[in-house]
């Protein structure tokens, strides 16, 4: 059974930390992120860049606003990770998938952090 | 669950604007305010190690603050006599949940109050930049005072004397209109990016000093984005601040020496920054509002883009600065622009650009550097051995002189100058 774990924290405090502590926390992950992979558990592992760098797109009326998805009346169904020039064609893929799948918002959230751990299909 | 020393350091950092800027409409006192919130801290300190953390540690902060400060005015009215209600005001809200409150935009008027009021336009901008450190950011007079590389007592005079200055004028403290509030997120802008390029301007031995300024900076803009979540000018400064302190360590050599970005290492460069910040250079120009911000930030977004000097759009950037001129005319910017028209024209068209500035920018280092190196490309050697002589004699810094030095000495086989 495969499981997502999400990630929340209280974003002030950790933009606020500096280099050396925010390394210090990833140092202390990393160990954690190697006993799973050696485990052969650890699937994609990824740490998002602040909400601050967040677009959403809203599918049906094809609106785009700054910032993250807020609406909690829906929930967070899945994720794709895609390797895109910019922005514009971050978009452009989300407005395709929102074809196929119209209804709710796509979140276009920059990647800090990637890794793509073992094949675990 | 137990807090940690990093963890309530950090929280206390990222709280303090707010909960300054909260304690500064309760009690319209920027000392008793900053005395609060240190009150605070020290409380926090005690408590959360051992109670844990608080769910809103704003909140909280600003509660006990306040609660502290209260206690303080009442302790000194016995002896003098008790100040007027109004003159700790805003108590009417002393019984809603701060918590529930934190979102409003209340909150938000807040920290841009605080902001604005540490980028009084009575204050030189050195002092602008010296209060907003303090009361905003929090560094100590110690700190601010290596980064100015003045003395430490000298640099708390130079606070205490533009907090008394800032306490006497009037700040208004009602809730700015739109038109108000926007002149006011301009003003801290423009303030943030001094904060910045004062960190950014330096050279060998203070750079490690004042690098913190840079960081500093972006962790200000990162705030007023938080605020305005939507404003481009603000997306683009925080861009435009991240794409070149993303250079910070391909800048210098191991000597200390000026590295131009023609010669840059590029594998030195930060690609996370360079990430966050082409990421909202390419948000804010989804908007259609090009400002002066968001021009820089674009220039410096292909400069980032190009994988080598040589792949650089010059073209673009030539347009981009064409685009910067007619927003923002400047002799500045028309030099910068010549660089540009240099790499797309040639070096003769770029001196017929630089020359009509030299009643402008007589005085300024970097226009005798750049038309010393056009001269040097067009053989024009014994003008441009006289202009490098000028340059060196404005050079802010050793490493500036000394990179005007090997310029002269390459005199004879040629080579480029543009800003690092």
């Amino acid at each position: 059974m495969l499981y997502a774990i999400l990630c929340y924290n209280a974003e002030d405090v950790v933009m606020s930390w500096s280099q050396e502590q925010d390394d210090a926390v990833m140092a202390k992950l990393d160990v954690v992120h190697q006993r799973l992979y050696d485990e052969k558990k650890l699937g994609p592992a990824m740490r998002l860049m602040g909400t601050s760098t967040a677009t959403t797109l809203h599918k049906q009326q094809d609106l785009v606003i700054d910032g993250p998805y807020a609406e909690t009346k829906e929930a967070l169904l899945g994720l794709y990770i895609v390797d895109v020039k910019d922005l514009e064609e971050g978009l452009a893929v989300a407005r395709a998938l929102g074809q196929a799948n119209p209804g709710g918002a796509y979140e276009l959230r920059p990647l800090r952090l990637y890794q793509p751990g073992v094949d675990i299909g | 669950m137990s807090a940690d020393i990093a963890w309530i350091d950090a929280a206390i950092t990222s709280a303090r604007p707010q909960a300054i800027g909260a304690l500064l409409r309760y009690f319209r006192d920027l000392d008793i305010a900053e005395e609060a919130f240190q009150d605070a801290c020290l409380r926090a300190l005690k408590s959360w190690p051992e109670k844990g953390p608080p769910r809103d540690p704003t909140a909280w902060l600003i509660m006990v603050g306040r609660n502290s400060a209260i206690d303080g005015v009442r302790r000194r009215a016995k002896t003098t006599a008790l100040p007027d209600e109004a003159a700790i005001s805003d108590l009417g809200d002393a019984e809603t949940d701060l918590a529930d409150r934190l979102d409003d935009s209340h909150y938000r008027d807040d920290v841009l109050r605080l902001l604005f009021i540490c980028c009084h336009p009575d204050l030189p901008a050195t002092q602008q930049i010296a209060v907003a450190l303090r009361i905003v950011s929090g560094l100590s007079v110690k700190q601010i005072a290596r980064a100015f590389l003045v003395g430490e007592s000298a640099m708390e005079q130079r606070i205490t004397r533009a907090k008394a200055k800032i306490q006497a004028a009037d700040v208004p403290f009602e809730t700015p209109g739109p038109e108000e509030r926007a002149q006011r997120v301009a003003a801290v802008a423009a303030m943030v990016y001094l904060v910045f390029n004062e960190g950014y301007s330096a050279t060998g031995d203070t750079a490690t000093a004042r690098a913190k300024l840079c960081d500093e900076a972006v962790r200000l803009a990162r705030l007023l984005l938080r605020l305005f979540p939507t404003e481009p000018e603000i997306m683009s400064l925080t861009a435009l601040m991240l794409l070149q302190d993303a250079r910070a360590r391909a800048r210098f050599d191991a000597q200390g020496d000026i590295v131009l970005l023609d010669q840059q290492d590029r594998t030195l460069w930060d690609r996370r920054k360079i990430h966050e910040g082409l990421a909202l250079i390419d948000k804010a120009v989804r908007h259609r509002r090009p400002g002066p911000y968001q021009i820089q930030a674009a220039i410096a977004a292909l400069h980032a883009r190009a994988e080598t000097a040589a792949d650089t759009d010059w073209s673009e950037i030539g347009q981009l600065y064409a685009a910067l001129e007619r927003l923002n005319p400047s002799p500045v910017v028309t030099l910068n622009r010549a660089v540009a028209v240099s790499k797309v024209d040639g070096p003769e068209a770029a001196l017929a650009l630089v020359d009509p500035l030299a009643k402008a920018l007589g005085g300024y280092f970097y226009f005798h550097g750049m038309r010393g190196a056009l001269l040097m490309q067009l053989k024009r050697d014994a003008e441009a051995r006289e202009a490098f002589n000028q340059a060196i004699a404005l050079a802010g810094s050793s490493a500036e002189a000394a990179h005007i030095r090997s310029q002269l000495d390459q005199l004879t086989d040629g080579g480029q100058f543009a800003r690092a």
